[in-house]
């Protein structure tokens, strides 16, 4: 008999990951964890791509994922560029010292 | 309750904790290994479902290049562990609270309403060829031409902003 | 149908010319010469003669029969029409000529005494404000005598009743000596409230007359007399009655009479002419005028006839104790106007208007000599203080018209003496001078048809006599009891020529209606519809008639005043009056002689029955109705506190509490909300994040649960 993991485990994990990553970025306030944290996201929304396409058979899904790495890979760039900026101006990359946009 | 099943589950409690110890780590260095850590479980999982290519790409571009330029700038800002902040207090008992009940919702989802009865079967070789590859490549070029090509671009105007954003102003303090 | 070189048509010229007088003297008179001024006036009133002439040949050429002249419409309301006409008659046309002849010399008059008088009084600006007066009054007399209807006579009646105020008032803040007093205007004030009351009873006949006959035109309401008086007994009679008010007033008759003595506070030419000659008349003309409806009720005519004899009789008695040289006079008009009233009101229209007339020339001449007397004294007065070598202050109140401080004066002023002496013997009714012809034919009719009234009659003839008798012998004869007398002076030219034709008249008046020939009655005639004589036999020596006139009355009047002559001569001739002595007649006859000094006390009974009550309500009313019940509690407690309340109420509750706390409560719940919602913009990312993560949920939880 062949050896099958159910879809629904893949997606359970990546429905962990996900959370885990969004309360990642919910909690942290080092700018540069909550941003690991959203690649955590990324990648938990790629695990579920790649799971939902091996079992429809089709390749849609990794076409799809090989587009979300690179357009992450762009955004963490330019992402870490931009809080090297502000930690040049602020001296510090806590999200919660970021709060001159209050009102 | 076969060896496929095991190693799976052994491999999710890896993920899972690896992300936990992102979540929980003081020290953004350890917060970034750990990290690491779970993209290598996570590119094992594509393995176990037939998609090398991705497998591989998500080791060379994520944890090879990502992390590592996470890491750069831990270095260059210094892993300073920020003091504990009392801002908003009441913010992560709450976050913590929303987050369970997306969980909650997200298998309520799961096991009440889609009833998932698919299955994925442990790959075959036949993954492993050419074929696959060049098939993925063929799709690639031909339906996804165009997101291909805007992508490009997208990574140009990274590399542009990037640049741009560090640029030392003349004249202007640093 | 055209009467060519007739003059009826200029009759609105009666009315206009001393319009046009007054005007001139108004807008131009004070800054032009006194001569001027007069000279204006008086022509005005001569070229009135003149076409009261004219107006008088045009009746005697066509006929006379009454011509009526549309003039102007006046009201037109509805069904009521009354037009202004003028009415030339044979009685209006008697009436013209004796206003504006005897007003023509009155005014000629005028120019000189009036000169005197603002010098004395040391006021020249008002000369010119005389003269306009007098032409109003002229204006308004001429309007009462030539109306064809009741109304155009009223609106005479009252428009003399005004120039009379004004004229009695001429010096409203001077009393006779040139001091500030308030007496003239006070006896103006009497004068125009007595009338008043007689005009009440004129408009309730004019009322009672519209509503029962549908006109006030005198054609309509004669026509329609007798028809009236058959259906409806008691209107005629309602309607004559109340127009015996009228005439009590305006011709001062018991009750109202008691303006007239104090009118004499005005000049003295107002007194002649308005208070002797002309005004005062309008009573007996109203009478005569409504002959048609005294004829229907005999009861009436009585009445009148009585109210007139008593009078004549009363008056004459107040006139014997009266010291004052017009007030004598007054008394006497007054007397005289009671034996017009009388005639008229026995039917005696013609005696009655031939009395009219005569009284008119002699008692303005007795006025104007009185004036003249008057001045005078005032020059002589002026003259001593001028050369008072003493200076012991000479102001001790000098009235110069009191005859106890007269005396001799026909030494000093002879032409006034033999003047004065003519208008006094006319007045007594002396053969052959005017006054004996009028008076011995009123007493002829009193005789022969009511002997209560011919004895009242009568007897006020003979205290006329005795009056005129004492006021001769006090003026004019004796020493003169007071240094002004002996320094008076006659009186100018101007002065004395009036005098000297009106004496003329009063002498020649008689010819007017001369037994057996009876102008006058035949020139009335054709407007008066004289009543046949009486039905009861005239018994023995009143039936004896020479051409009209009977002996027996004519001989037993001439007697009796010739023995009230006689009888003053005893008492003040022949022992003339010294100085601060006290007058004889009071020393016989004591209390009746205080009665007749003072009036019989009738003002000071007018003023406790009538005035006081009045005064009083009136008070009351001023002072506890309207200012401390209406005013202070009614407003000042009641409304105003009421309005405050309900104003303190709209404001506090209802504006500040509740619609201030809306918009209050609505900004601060903007605040409010605001405040709140400002706390979602913490800019923390955190929180921004959470709240993403919150609408992911809710919106997987709604998707899923639904």
């Amino acid at each position: 008999m062949e050896a099958t993991i159910p879809l629904s485990f893949y997606i359970t994990v990546s429905a962990i990951l996900f959370t885990m990553g969004a309360l990642g970025v919910l909690i942290r306030r080092n700018a540069l964890i909550v941003f690991m944290s959203i690649e955590l996201m990324l990648n938990a929304a790629n695990l579920a791509f790649v799971a939902f396409s091996n079992s429809y058979g089709v390749l849609d899904g990794q076409i799809f994922v090989f587009f979300v790495m690179t357009v992450a890979a762009a955004e963490v760039a330019v992402g870490l560029a931009l809080i090297v900026a502000i930690f040049r101006s602020k001296h510090s990359i806590d999200v919660d010292q970021m709060s001159s946009l209050k009102g | 309750m076969d060896s496929l099943l095991i190693f799976f589950l052994i491999l999710a409690l890896a993920s899972v904790l690896s992300a936990l110890g992102l979540l929980v780590s003081r020290s953004a260095v350890y917060a970034a290994l750990f990290l690491v850590l779970n993209f290598a479980c996570v590119a094992i999982f594509y393995l176990l479902l037939g998609a090398p290519f991705i497998a591989l790409t998500q080791i060379t571009v994520y944890a090879g290049a990502i992390m590592v330029l996470f890491l750069f700038v831990i270095m260059l800002l210094g892993s300073e562990k920020l003091p504990k902040g009392t801002s908003l207090p009441w913010q992560r008992p709450l976050a913590i609270g929303l987050a369970a009940i997306l969980l909650f919702e997200a298998g309520f989802l799961l096991f009440q309403r889609v009833k998932l009865t698919a299955a994925i079967a442990q790959p075959g070789v036949e993954v492993n060829s050419v074929d696959a590859i060049r098939t993925l490549g063929l799709n690639l070029f031909n339906q996804y031409l165009l997101p291909f090509e805007v992508t490009s671009i997208l990574l140009l105007v990274a590399m542009i902003g990037a640049i741009v954003l560090t640029k030392h102003e003349k004249g202007a303090t640093a | 149908m055209e009467n060519s070189g007739l003059f009826f048509n200029l009759v609105i010229l009666i009315v206009f010319l001393p319009v046009m007088g007054l005007l001139f003297n108004i807008i131009f008179g004070r800054r032009l010469n006194e001569k001027i001024v007069g000279t204006v006036a008086s022509t005005a009133s001569g070229l009135a003669f003149v076409v009261s002439l004219l107006l008088g040949y045009s009746l005697l050429a066509s006929g006379g029969e009454a011509h009526t002249i549309p003039f102007a419409e006046w009201i037109k309301i509805g069904s009521l029409d009354i037009p202004w006409t003028f009415r030339v008659d044979t009685l209006s046309v008697t009436m013209m000529l004796v206003v504006s002849g005897v007003g023509t010399l009155i005014h000629i008059y005028a120019i000189g005494y009036m000169h005197e008088d603002v010098r004395f009084k040391d006021d020249v600006k008002r000369y010119s404000r005389f003269f306009v007066f007098l032409n109003l009054f002229i204006a308004m007399m001429m309007i009462l005598v030539s109306g064809d209807s009741y109304l155009m006579l009223f609106v005479g009646w009252e428009g003399v009743g005004l120039c009379s105020f004004l004229l009695i008032g001429f010096w409203y803040d001077l009393d006779t000596l040139g001091r500030p007093s308030w007496a003239n205007s006070n006896a103006a004030k009497k004068a125009f409230i007595a009338n008043r009351i007689g005009d009440l009873g004129f408009l309730l006949a004019a009322f009672t007359m519209f509503w029962f006959f549908g006109s006030l035109q005198f054609g309509d309401v004669f026509l329609k007399a007798e028809e009236i008086a058959a259906s409806q007994p008691g209107v005629i009679m309602a309607i004559t009655l109340f127009m015996l008010i009228g005439v009590t007033g305006k011709s001062a008759q018991i009750p109202l009479y008691v303006w007239l003595p104090d009118a004499m506070a005005g000049p003295t030419p107002v007194s002649a002419l308005i208070h002797a000659a002309t005004m005062v008349t309008a009573g007996v003309y109203l009478i005569t005028r409504s002959w048609a409806l005294f004829s229907l009720v005999p009861d009436a005519q009585y009445i009148v006839a009585l109210v007139g004899a008593i009078t004549a009789l009363f008056a004459a008695t107040i006139a014997v104790g009266q010291y004052d040289i017009k007030k004598v006079l007054a008394y006497s008009t007054i007397s005289q106007l009671g034996f017009m009233v009388a005639a008229v009101g026995m039917g005696a229209y013609v005696a009655g208007m031939f009395h009219l007339v005569l009284h008119a020339f002699f008692k303005a001449l007795l006025f104007l000599s009185a004036g003249s007397v008057i001045l005078g004294m005032e020059r002589g007065h002026h003259h001593l203080a001028h050369h008072a070598k003493s200076d012991d202050h000479h102001e001790e109140v000098f009235d110069p018209g009191d005859m106890r401080n007269m005396g001799g004066l026909r030494k000093q002023m002879p032409v006034t003496f033999w003047l004065s002496m003519i208008g006094s013997l006319a007045l007594a009714g002396i053969f052959p001078f005017a006054g004996f012809w009028s008076k011995d034919e009123i007493l002829l009719d009193a005789a022969k048809n009511h002997t209560v009234v011919y004895v009242l009659l009568v007897s006020a003839a003979f205290l006329t006599a005795f009056y005129m008798g004492r006021q001769v012998w006090m003026v004019f004869f004796g020493k003169s009891r007071h240094a002004a007398a002996e320094h008076a002076e006659e009186s100018p030219k101007v002065i004395t020529v009036p005098l000297m034709v009106l004496a003329a008249a009063s002498v020649l008046g008689g010819a007017l209606n001369l037994p057996f020939v009876h102008s006058l009655e035949k020139w009335l005639e054709h407007t008066i519809e004289l009543a046949a004589e009486h039905g009861a036999e005239i018994h023995g020596y009143l039936a004896i008639s020479w051409g009209g006139l009977n002996p027996v009355v004519a001989v037993v009047s001439t007697l009796l005043a010739l023995l009230a002559i006689g009888l003053s001569w005893l008492l003040y001739g022949r022992n003339p009056l010294q100085f601060g002595q006290i007058d004889p007649l009071k020393k016989m006859l004591g209390p009746v002689y205080t009665t007749f000094e003072n009036k019989y006390w009738v003002d000071e009974f007018y003023g406790a029955v009538i005035l006081k009550p009045y005064v009083a309500m009136a008070r009351f009313l001023a002072v506890k109705v309207d200012w401390d019940f209406w005013h202070d509690w009614l407003h000042d407690s009641i409304i105003a506190r009421f309005f405050r309340w309900f104003t303190k109420f709209l404001a506090e509750p209802i504006d500040l509490g509740i619609i201030d706390a809306i918009s209050n409560g609505l900004a601060t719940l903007t605040k409010r909300s605001s405040t709140a919602l400002r706390q979602l913009q913490n800019g923390f990312v955190r929180s921004y994040a959470l709240s993403v993560l919150l609408g992911v949920v809710l919106i997987l939880g709604y998707l899923l649960f639904k």
